[in-house]
């Protein structure tokens, strides 16, 4: 057994089954969801999730329904961080390695959500519209845990010649 | 909806740089550049604004009591603002409103801030339920992050090319050289800008505006206290500079560009996304408030934030059309001595960000544009200026200023 895996933010996203005596492959594990709410009034998404009110004006009694968002998408736009951000960024790699960002946008819910993009995968892998999957993975570990978020990934084999 | 006009008496700045000093003392000394500017007295002042310094993304030091007790105390009203790179324009809209509504004649208007080095960072201390931390946290997701994305969909939608962000650079380094309060005064080529880092692919260090100490300040008045207080100084036939509009917007629902400091945008599921972006919108409400557009505006200052940012405003404030901005870029048009001169200032490239004062600064130089005397940098017969800046938490910007 390892150090417990913790989700690094509560109630945004579904943790997947996974196997407590192997570590998470580099490419991360799928089956994750993000946890949005929906405004029942309008039909609008939110994510991260809403759990006052709705934010669609003219709503605002509308009830907010708890809802799994699309685990896949098309990439909006993206970007790496050559840099190491600032804290409370923690670096999972010592020395650190740059790490990628993805904007992508989710068809029923017509949003675009950021996420990290699993290990490996440089912006020269990337391109506007390629279709991404949502995947668990390690953000960091320190003594006591391992904490786990969403990423973004390309799908592999995928169409990758859509714009978005 | 033509909004009655405000003058603008004087201006004044403290020289950009990483000085190191408290705040006040750039505050003091440009408020006191534009009381001279003006020829007025402080304890003439009616109304006094500050815009808040900035620390990790949330306001920081109140400015306008302090401001008002660094000059002495004169019992008169205060108000501060803060709305991240708009604070600056929200402090000058509480001061016309005051004039506007007849409360007072004249009011002073002053922002500065000394800014820590490196990454603008969040707050210390576990934050869960705050955007700007999370985002750090979750994503290491940098504001440059965010430029990147947005430079990243121009390369993609409008074939805009790394040489094209860098030509922006290579501009405004050549407007701001002989600007005697520009932090960086010095010629960039695009080699330079090429050989530069990469901070967040597709920008490059010198694609990116950095982070500097400076003060802005202004004196603005009623038109008719303004006529009187230049005839009695026998001034009268000066150019008289006026603000015809200032645009505070938030964004409209569902806001479908991705934000600073965001996860998300919002979903366009239920409510139709609105005609018009964020940033298109932010210039769309200062059109409407002076009763102009943009085919009247002869100079702007724009904030770019990244080289790639200040083509987006080219698009957003009307000077030409969606994914025609590397074009007028191209064709020499936002350049001095062009058409429609862009940051002949030097914009935040020579500058550098000073938050608080950077929306103040935006105008003080279109004010010395219209007047003629932005000298080794001036617009020629530049009669309508724009500024426009957006920035944190939905806050965004734009002024526009007429003689």
């Amino acid at each position: 057994m390892g150090k417990p895996r913790v989700p690094v933010v509560e109630g945004w996203f579904t943790m997947p089954p996974l196997d407590d005596t192997a570590p998470i492959d580099e490419r991360g594990v799928p089956g994750v969801k993000l946890i949005g709410t929906r405004c029942t009034g309008s039909g609008t998404y939110f994510f991260p999730p809403e759990r006052v009110m709705s934010r669609a004006p003219g709503h605002a009694d509308a009830e907010l329904e708890e809802v799994e968002l699309s685990d896949r998408g098309r990439l909006w736009s993206y970007t790496d961080a050559q840099y190491q951000p600032p804290e409370p960024f923690v670096a999972a790699t010592d020395p650190y390695e740059p790490v990628c960002l993805a904007a992508v946008e989710l068809e029923r819910e017509r949003m675009v959500v950021l996420g990290q993009v699993v290990r490996g995968v440089t912006v020269d892998d990337l391109q506007v519209g390629m279709e991404m999957e949502l995947v668990l993975d390690t953000l960091n570990e320190d003594e006591e845990a391992e904490y786990v978020v969403w990423k973004w990934r390309p799908v592999e084999g995928a169409d990758h010649e859509g714009a978005s | 909806m033509a909004v009655d006009q405000v003058a603008v008496l004087g201006v004044g700045m403290h020289p950009w740089g990483k000085w190191g000093r408290n705040f006040v003392e750039y505050g003091v000394h440009a408020a006191r550049a534009a009381l001279a500017d003006a020829g007025i007295d402080w304890r003439d002042i009616g109304f006094v604004a500050g815009a808040d310094t900035m620390r990790n993304g949330y306001p920081g030091y109140v400015a306008g009591a302090t401001f008002a007790q660094a000059l002495g105390w004169t019992g008169i009203p205060v108000t501060s603002a803060y709305g991240a790179c708009a604070s600056g324009a929200m402090a000058l809209d509480a001061a016309r409103q005051r004039i506007l509504s007849g409360m007072c004649d004249v009011a002073l208007v002053v922002g500065a801030d000394t800014t820590p080095k490196g990454f603008l960072k969040p707050n210390a201390g576990e934050r869960n339920d705050d955007p700007d931390w999370l985002r750090f946290r979750l994503l290491g997701a940098t504001n440059p992050s965010y430029f990147a994305m947005w430079a990243r969909r121009r390369i993609d939608l409008y074939g805009a090319t790394p040489e094209d962000f860098a030509q922006v650079k290579v501009k405004n380094a050549r407007h701001g050289l002989s600007n005697p309060y520009a932090r960086y005064r010095k010629e960039v080529g695009p080699e330079d800008v090429a050989s530069s880092p990469v901070v967040a692919s597709p920008l490059r260090l010198l694609d990116i505006c950095a982070t500097s100490d400076g003060g802005a300040a202004m004196v603005i008045s009623s038109m008719d206290y303004a006529r009187r207080h230049l005839a009695a100084n026998g001034t009268a036939s000066d150019p008289l500079v006026r603000i015809a509009a200032i645009s505070t917007v938030t964004p409209t629902f569902p806001n479908t560009v991705l934000e600073l400091p965001n996860f998300s945008t919002d979903s366009a599921a239920g409510l139709p996304a609105p005609d018009l972006t964020f940033k298109q919108s932010i210039g769309a409400a200062a059109y409407e408030q002076a009763g102009l557009g943009p085919e009247d505006v002869d100079v702007a200052e724009v904030y770019d934030l990244s080289t790639a940012l200040e083509l987006d405003w080219y698009e957003d404030l009307g000077f030409c059309g969606q994914g025609e901005a590397e074009k007028l870029l191209r064709d020499g048009a936002t350049t001095l001595g062009g058409r429609l001169p862009v940051n002949p200032s030097g914009g935040l490239a020579c500058f550098g960000e000073a938050v608080p004062a950077q929306a103040l600064a935006q105008v003080c130089e279109l004010t010395w544009q219209l007047r003629g005397t932005a000298e080794g940098r001036q617009a020629e017969g530049a009669r309508v200026g724009i500024t426009a800046n957006q920035g944190l938490f939905g806050h965004g910007s734009s002024v526009i200023v007429t003689r």
